[in-house]
């Protein structure tokens, strides 16, 4: 998506704490700022940030500063690094026009766990999102992740996705050369290639 | 990464406000920073402790924030600039001899910055700081972007050197944890040279014949400087029309949720929007001239109605003739409490024009909010999967309960709050300050004279308990006070990203550092004091039950593990814990589910469709204290 049609551009990458979701919206903002854009980056999270809900709203403009949160119904894309939490930001944040692109793989809150609470089925969540989203796309980040035998890399696989899906300004090129100046060596390299595998999967 | 100390001048950087605030520093030539850890702080002395051998700064994780205050202080004294950061809560803390320094005053710049938590996300309160500045007297700033967070450090340590006195930042969460554009300035090459002039009168208001009162007109005095140079300070601007129909006056957070919500509303026309940086003593005749281009005036600010009362003060000292309808949080368009938002902010303009505002379509609305209710369930407030603190609070549920005589547990900050949920079993019967739980006990444990015959048990983390409960175990020992502290020493200060406390061997900075040894301090006192491993569920219950037998007076026992995210990046494993399926019998046990439904570690989870429990082996630990609780032994531990 480019800021000619949608400026400020609303991006709220959501997941769960220990997820990664902190480290991959400052990689994402560093790289637009490089491009000479204006971001904000804020954090939303529960009473608890140990297992909590945690959210990150980026937002991009050409030229002009906003605030850290963004007004409800104003998010143009979502990503979600867990799929209930992808809901949970359409609940508030979403609107007819919101596009989503989310990892399919559960990471159950401790009611779930307890048995408390029930989790709903894959097809069930995949319903509630069509039906709140403009358009929508699926992918097993997790087993991507885990096949390259680090499940940390889920976040970076879903890099790649939303930028594969062309929903930001933002160039595979741009990305890499962040993650370049920011890992070295082996970490890099696998880095590289969980964002790649993302960037090729839904392409 | 970024290196917050690279020399790069006009490179913008995507920086968090409490980095910024650290860069802003550095560019200042700061030589001392302390702090005691506090979220939304923490990463204002995080950051510069990274930095600090290589740019020869000394950056101090304090015992408490009162010490770390101290510590910058002197550093002022003799010729040093420096800063001390904390959370509102900590403010408090030091607030003590921040009432005391500020009357006679400092030498080189000495910044407090207060980092305010609105909505208590990671606090038990929402104290607005700001007022801290009016009751002393000291000048306050308030940053409203990751940008004029850094360029406002700098200059806060121009003002305290103008009127010789600390000056104030007030930060909030939503400023301190965002992210925004920040430009570099130059670093400044450090070249600080300490030394007390012993020659110059004492920095009290002691002894020399003029007394707190000379000092305190003296301060009216910096103030009224103060309110002079804020005038044309560029932090303070107004945007809008010439005649605004209503005037926002705001400052910090609210700043760029107004100007969206005008934004929104289409009604950059009619609106004006004077933006504050400078809001304590306010800039009188700025604040005139724009009010008197309007009648109505809205105040957006976060938590309390700090602006709004001080402009009530200066309206009605005005004597324009004219009334003002002043509209923010005595008038209910801007909540008194909680955050505030865009959507805050948006539907308070609306209000005010008499405008309906919907921020999507009902329908929408309606049928999110249905499914997120339906199928969302929320994630709660918990401990991690091998969480030490977990088989402490299940061992003092276990002896209170054989014990029988309706023990209370007084609780305190830190992970180990979290026990007055879920995972801690509701144990926690109070939890109020930084080592309150120890005072509460040592009070409980005297009534006995009124009939009181509870056991009392105060739980205590370790970084806690240098910070604050040390006053109130010494005098519980000294007054014999019948209660057992229970120190659960999991190796730092958790809950806000493991900094070392003085019970660790390194220092801020990496460098070794003396551990004060808990089991010797507590010796010392002559008290009974007991070692236990925190994972072992049966000593901790029979050490309990012993100390609960004996009734003369305080005794300590001490619960050793290393945090498990601590542990868990350096060290594998203790076990590989797995669950033998056909051992577990699932709903015939008559456990009623006891290891998930009630133990509830986040490793474990039950199989609905196979109607047993599980382990999670991407969640869990390999602590194995689950081992121990399955009363049909179906839950294994080896050692990995």
């Amino acid at each position: 998506m480019s800021l000619q049609h949608k400026d400020p551009l609303n991006l709220i990458i959501t997941g769960v704490g220990g997820q990664g979701n902190v480290l991959i919206s400052r990689l994402i903002g560093q790289s637009m700022v490089d491009a000479g854009l204006q971001v904000t980056v804020g954090e939303t999270y529960g009473a608890s940030q140990r297992g909590g809900s945690v959210a990150s709203h980026v937002r991009i403009s050409k030229d002009t500063r906003y605030g850290p949160i963004t007004p409800e119904g104003h998010a143009d894309v979502i990503l979600g690094l867990e799929p209930i939490e992808a809901l949970r930001i359409l609940g508030v944040y979403g609107s007819p026009k919101t596009s989503v692109v989310t990892n399919i793989r559960p990471f159950y809150p401790l009611s779930v766990a307890t048995g408390e609470a029930e989790y709903p089925i894959l097809e069930t969540i995949k319903q509630c999102i069509d039906e709140l989203s403009a358009k929508a796309w699926y992918i097993d980040a997790s087993e991507i992740a885990l096949n390259l035998g680090a499940p940390l890399l889920t976040n970076m696989v879903m890099v790649g996705a939303i930028i594969g899906v062309g929903l930001l300004p933002l160039t595979q090129g741009m990305f890499e050369s962040q993650l370049e100046t920011s890992f070295e060596r082996e970490s890099l390299t696998l880095n590289l290639k969980a964002f790649r595998m993302g960037l090729t999967t839904l392409h | 990464m970024l290196n917050i100390a690279v020399d790069a001048p006009n490179t913008i950087q995507l920086l968090m406000g409490n980095e910024a605030i650290a860069r802003g520093a550095l560019e200042a030539e700061i030589g001392v920073a302390t702090a005691y850890p506090g979220t939304p702080s923490s990463e204002i002395i995080g950051t510069l402790a990274t930095v600090a051998k290589e740019l020869n700064i000394y950056v101090e994780w304090s015992v408490n924030e009162k010490v770390a205050l101290e510590v910058a202080a002197a550093a002022s004294f003799s010729g040093v600039r420096a800063l001390s950061a904390m959370k509102q809560l900590g403010i408090n803390v030091a607030l003590d001899f921040l009432a005391n320094l500020n009357l006679p005053g400092t030498k080189s710049g000495l910044l407090l910055i207060v980092c305010d938590d609105p909505g208590g996300i990671s606090s038990t309160n929402e104290q607005d700081s700001r007022h801290i500045a009016k009751v002393l007297d000291l000048p306050l700033l308030e940053p409203a972007t990751p940008q004029e967070a850094k360029e406002m450090t700098k200059w806060g340590f121009e003002l305290s050197e103008k009127i010789s006195n600390v000056c104030l930042i007030r930060s909030v969460t939503r400023i301190s944890h965002a992210r925004g554009n920040v430009v570099l300035d130059k670093l400044r090459r450090m070249n600080n040279k300490a030394h007390f002039d012993t020659s110059r009168k004492p920095y009290t208001t002691i002894g020399f014949g003029e007394g707190a009162p000379r000092y305190h007109q003296a301060l009216h005095q910096s103030l009224a400087q103060i309110g002079q140079l804020y005038e044309s300070s560029p932090f303070n601007w107004y945007i809008g029309p010439e005649r605004p129909e209503i005037l926002i006056i705001t400052c910090g957070s609210g700043w760029l949720y107004s100007l969206e919500a005008v934004k929104i509303l289409s009604l950059k026309d009619s609106v004006g929007i004077l933006k504050l940086g400078t809001t304590w003593p306010l800039p009188n005749e700025l604040i005139r001239k724009y009010m008197l281009k309007t009648e109505k005036v809205l105040v957006v600010e976060e938590v309390d109605a700090f602006l709004e009362g001080n402009l009530k003060e200066l309206a009605a000292d005005m004597k324009s003739g004219r009334t003002w309808t002043f509209w923010g949080k005595a008038s209910g368009h801007i909540p008194s409490f909680g955050e505030i938002n865009p959507d805050i902010v948006i539907n308070a303009v609306a209000n005010a024009f008499s405008l309906k505002y919907t921020s999507r379509d009902p329908k929408y609305h309606q049928k999110s909010q249905e499914m997120v209710k339906k199928y969302v369930p929320p994630r709660g407030i918990q401990f991690c999967a091998g969480c030490p603190h977990r088989p402490i609070f299940w061992a003092i549920k276990d002896a209170l309960k054989q014990d029988g005589r309706e023990g209370v547990v007084t609780g305190d900050i830190g992970c180990s709050g979290n026990a007055v949920g879920p995972t801690g079993f509701y144990q926690l019967r109070t939890m109020h300050s930084m080592g309150s739980g120890t005072g509460v006990a040592l009070g409980l444990g005297k009534l006995g004279q009124f009939g009181f015959n509870q056991p009392v048990l105060a739980p205590c983390g370790d970084s806690t308990f240098f910070h604050a409960a040390i006053p109130a175990l010494l005098d519980g020992i000294h007054s014999q006070s019948n209660f057992i502290f229970i120190l659960l020493d999991n190796g730092g200060t958790a809950m806000t990203g493991f900094q070392p406390h003085p019970g660790i061997n390194k220092n801020a900075m990496g460098e070794p550092a003396r551990a004060i040894d808990f089991k010797s301090l507590c010796e010392g006192l002559g008290v009974p004091v007991e070692v236990v491993d925190s994972y072992d569920i049966k000593a901790i219950t029979q050490k309990l039950l012993n100390m609960l037998q004996d009734e003369g007076g305080t005794k300590v026992l001490i619960c050793r593990r290393d945090c498990a995210l601590i542990r868990a990046r350096r060290e594998k494993p203790l076990y590989k814990v797995y669950l033998v399926s056909d051992k577990c019998i699932g709903e015939a046990c008559g456990c009623d589910r006891f290891c998930t439904r009630v133990f509830k570690c986040p490793g474990l989870f039950w199989d609905r469709n196979a109607k047993k429990a599980k382990i999670d082996e991407a969640i869990c630990d390999g602590c194995g204290v689950c081992v121990d609780i399955c009363p049909h032994s179906a839950i294994v531990r080896e050692v990995s």
